[in-house]
């Protein structure tokens, strides 16, 4: 029994406390586990529990443009279209959120692959503007049929997640970790399982040479549309059944273009940008609104920061930060902390070239 | 009817042209997608709108300072971030959204977000064809025609414009011949942001002004410019004129219209780019093809 104590210990400090890199991940998911001891507060709990949701959507647009390089404008048409797919099916049907959730991801799924379709033909530019086009026409549609989609007010009074809100707090979280655990796996560039996440990589950075590699990018960047669509479903799903409501603003140009914000805020193609970065974000705007005087100017703020984060960071602040404190091994491609001259796996020389004895 | 749906498709289309004509010169010379291409059109739009009610300057006066200030707050923007960001096309179109929203939000704070009214150049009407046409109409339609035959001679009868069509065609080999990159890419921004409030100011008196006006017509001219194909100046002009007419007969024709304003060309967008993916008149870049 001490054995396995000792391993798992000797694991956990050789892998988890010697990057600091995983002991903020780690001290983060910590502090997300224990966040209802310090405050059961239904304000406060909102604000994160809206923060996890939209990070969740967030990184769901990382694995499309950050990872697969299809830079996509309108990704609130993934969100919005979930989101009112699981209303109506509550609303009509009557089905609890335990079934409207899946459905509505698979309605994300089913977007994602009707929105890729043209990109089996554009790249670049093109396919930015044409899924910038998406939810707009999609609104115009709702506004079309009032008495199916409730028009500009939308489907409201929609089944609540759970009981209380420490419970649907608990839900979204589990949900958010684990759709994360499994973006993070499936867009690993060094899984050695998967190429999934070396083939998006490589068809971001030139697709003609990846075809010449005789690997057939149309099924990839399907499938890279169609995961992305049904996280940012599920994340649409619970977002209706959180606030109770499924309304067109979810399907607002400016939407779209807020997940873009947090996301390169925080750096993209990381997965962990995108986390950071929406609750960085979504939680300075929620502080800033409550002070009289900041509150008028928060979404003055918000451009603002992205303007300089992409003037003097242009890959993300969570990149930039990760650069200052961690140091990659030239030798066995292992990360140590910055603090180390010696590799922690390989002993090799960390110390820059200048710096040698 | 008839007439109406002329006069109107005459003058969406030539506003529309106006701003898509001035967002294919930047996007043809730097390789910018300028987002903010629009909220510049707003900026003009308010700039006039405060010239001319909150301090109460002559109206002509009001429109020229407008295209003024507004060319030099595109050119600060343009020299303080996107500049420094340009080999990046991803950031720089990241750059330009958010430099939209806070044009959204600065127009947001110092004006509100109501719509506001703003002085005619020239208040009265006139009657053509059997619809009455206001004097603003005529002047929006022939600033616009005005800019467009302007750019054209520049374009195609000076030295300059034979320098900005030679970096359109081929940025490296333009340097190589001496051509002053940068300082074109400058001078094109110049013209591009002068167009944008040029058509701010003529519009803002038919329109009204809100701090939301940029989102319509930013649709609409992306739609325009890939319609055209991308890299074509003359067809982004040409598409910008068909989304005009299409979007009027929309308006006019079938009930409920107004609502399917932005879809028309959205939708039209889609199917050309379904078809033909290069454009009307689309000039296929190696790297674009697939």
């Amino acid at each position: 029994m001490m054995v396995y104590v000792q391993r798992l210990w000797g694991w956990f400090n050789g892998e988890i406390l010697a990057v600091p890199g995983r002991v903020i991940a780690m001290l983060f998911f910590i502090a997300l586990v224990c966040f209802p001891a310090i405050s059961t507060e239904s304000f406060y709990l909102r604000i994160i529990t809206v923060a996890t949701i939209f990070a969740l959507f967030a990184v769901s647009w990382d694995v499309l443009a950050g990872y697969c390089g299809q830079l996509s404008l309108g990704h609130a048409v993934f969100f919005g279209v979930a989101a009112y797919v699981a209303g109506a099916l509550n609303k009509a049907v009557g089905l609890p959120p335990v079934f409207t959730i899946p459905l509505g991801a698979m309605a994300g799924v089913v977007t994602g692959l009707v929105v890729g379709i043209p990109a089996l033909r554009l790249r670049g530019m093109y396919l930015a503007l044409v899924t910038l086009a998406f939810p707009i026409i999609l609104t115009a549609g709702l506004m079309a049929f009032p008495h199916i989609t409730g028009g500009e007010i939308g489907l409201y009074s929609l089944d609540r997640l759970s009981e209380s809100r420490l419970s649907s707090y608990y839900i979204v979280f589990m949900v958010f970790v684990i759709s994360v655990f499994i973006m993070y796996t499936f867009t690993d560039p060094e899984n050695k399982y998967l190429r999934f996440g070396v083939i998006l990589q490589a068809i971001r950075e030139d697709e003609i040479a990846t075809r010449l590699a005789g690997i057939h990018t149309v099924r990839y960047k399907l499938t890279a549309f169609a995961v992305s669509g049904f996280f940012a479903g599920i994340a649409g799903g619970l977002y209706a059944h959180y606030v109770r409501v499924a309304g067109p603003s979810m399907l607002e140009m400016s939407f779209s273009f807020q997940v873009i914000l947090w996301t390169v805020f925080g750096g993209m193609a990381t997965i962990y940008g995108a986390v950071l970065g929406t609750f960085a974000l979504v939680v300075l705007m929620e502080v800033l609104g409550l002070f009289e005087f900041t509150s008028s100017i928060r979404y003055f703020v918000l451009p603002v920061i992205l303007i300089i984060t992409l003037v003097f960071m242009p890959q993300g602040i969570s990149v930039w930060v990760l650069d200052k404190i961690e140091i990659r091994c030239p030798r066995c491609k292992l990360v140590n902390a910055a603090t180390r001259t010696k590799c922690r796996a390989c002993r090799a020389d960390l110390r820059p070239e200048g710096r040698k004895r | 009817m008839i007439g109406n749906i002329l006069i109107n498709g005459l003058l969406t289309g030539g506003m529309y042209a106006t701003l898509a004509l001035g967002f294919a010169l930047v996007f043809s010379v730097g390789r910018i997608v300028n987002m903010a291409h629009t909220a510049l059109y707003m900026v003009g739009a308010y700039l006039f709108f405060s010239g001319v009610r909150l301090f109460g300057i002559n109206v002509w006066i009001s429109f020229a300072l407008a295209i003024v200030l507004a060319v030099l707050v595109g050119v600060a923007v343009f020299k303080l971030f996107i500049d420094r960001i340009k080999e990046h096309e991803t950031a720089v179109m990241i750059i330009t959204v958010a430099l939209a929203m806070l044009f959204q939000e600065i127009c947001l704070e110092v004006f509100g977000g109501r719509f506001r009214a703003v002085d005619p150049f020239i208040a009265g009407s006139v009657e053509v064809f059997g619809t009455t046409v206001t004097y603003q109409n005529f002047i929006a339609i022939g600033s616009s025609a005005l800019a467009l035959i302007a750019v054209w001679f520049v374009l195609k009868k000076t030295k300059i414009g034979f320098a900005i069509r030679a970096i359109a065609e081929d940025g490296e080999i333009a340097n190589v011949m001496g051509i002053d990159g940068s300082r074109m890419q400058l001078l094109v921004i110049v013209m591009s942001v002068g167009l944008a409030g040029l058509a701010g100011a003529t519009t803002a008196p038919i329109t009204m002004v809100s701090p939301q006006m940029w989102m319509g017509p930013l649709v609409v001219v992306l739609a325009a410019v890939v319609i055209g194909g991308l890299g074509s100046i003359g067809g982004s002009v040409l598409g910008a004129f068909i989304l005009g007419y299409a979007e009027i007969l929309v308006v006019f024709l079938v009930p409920n219209g107004s609502f399917l304003r932005g879809v028309v060309s959205l939708g039209l967008m889609i199917l050309v780019l379904l078809i033909k993916p290069e454009g009307l008149f689309g000039v296929t870049f190696e790297e674009e093809r697939l």
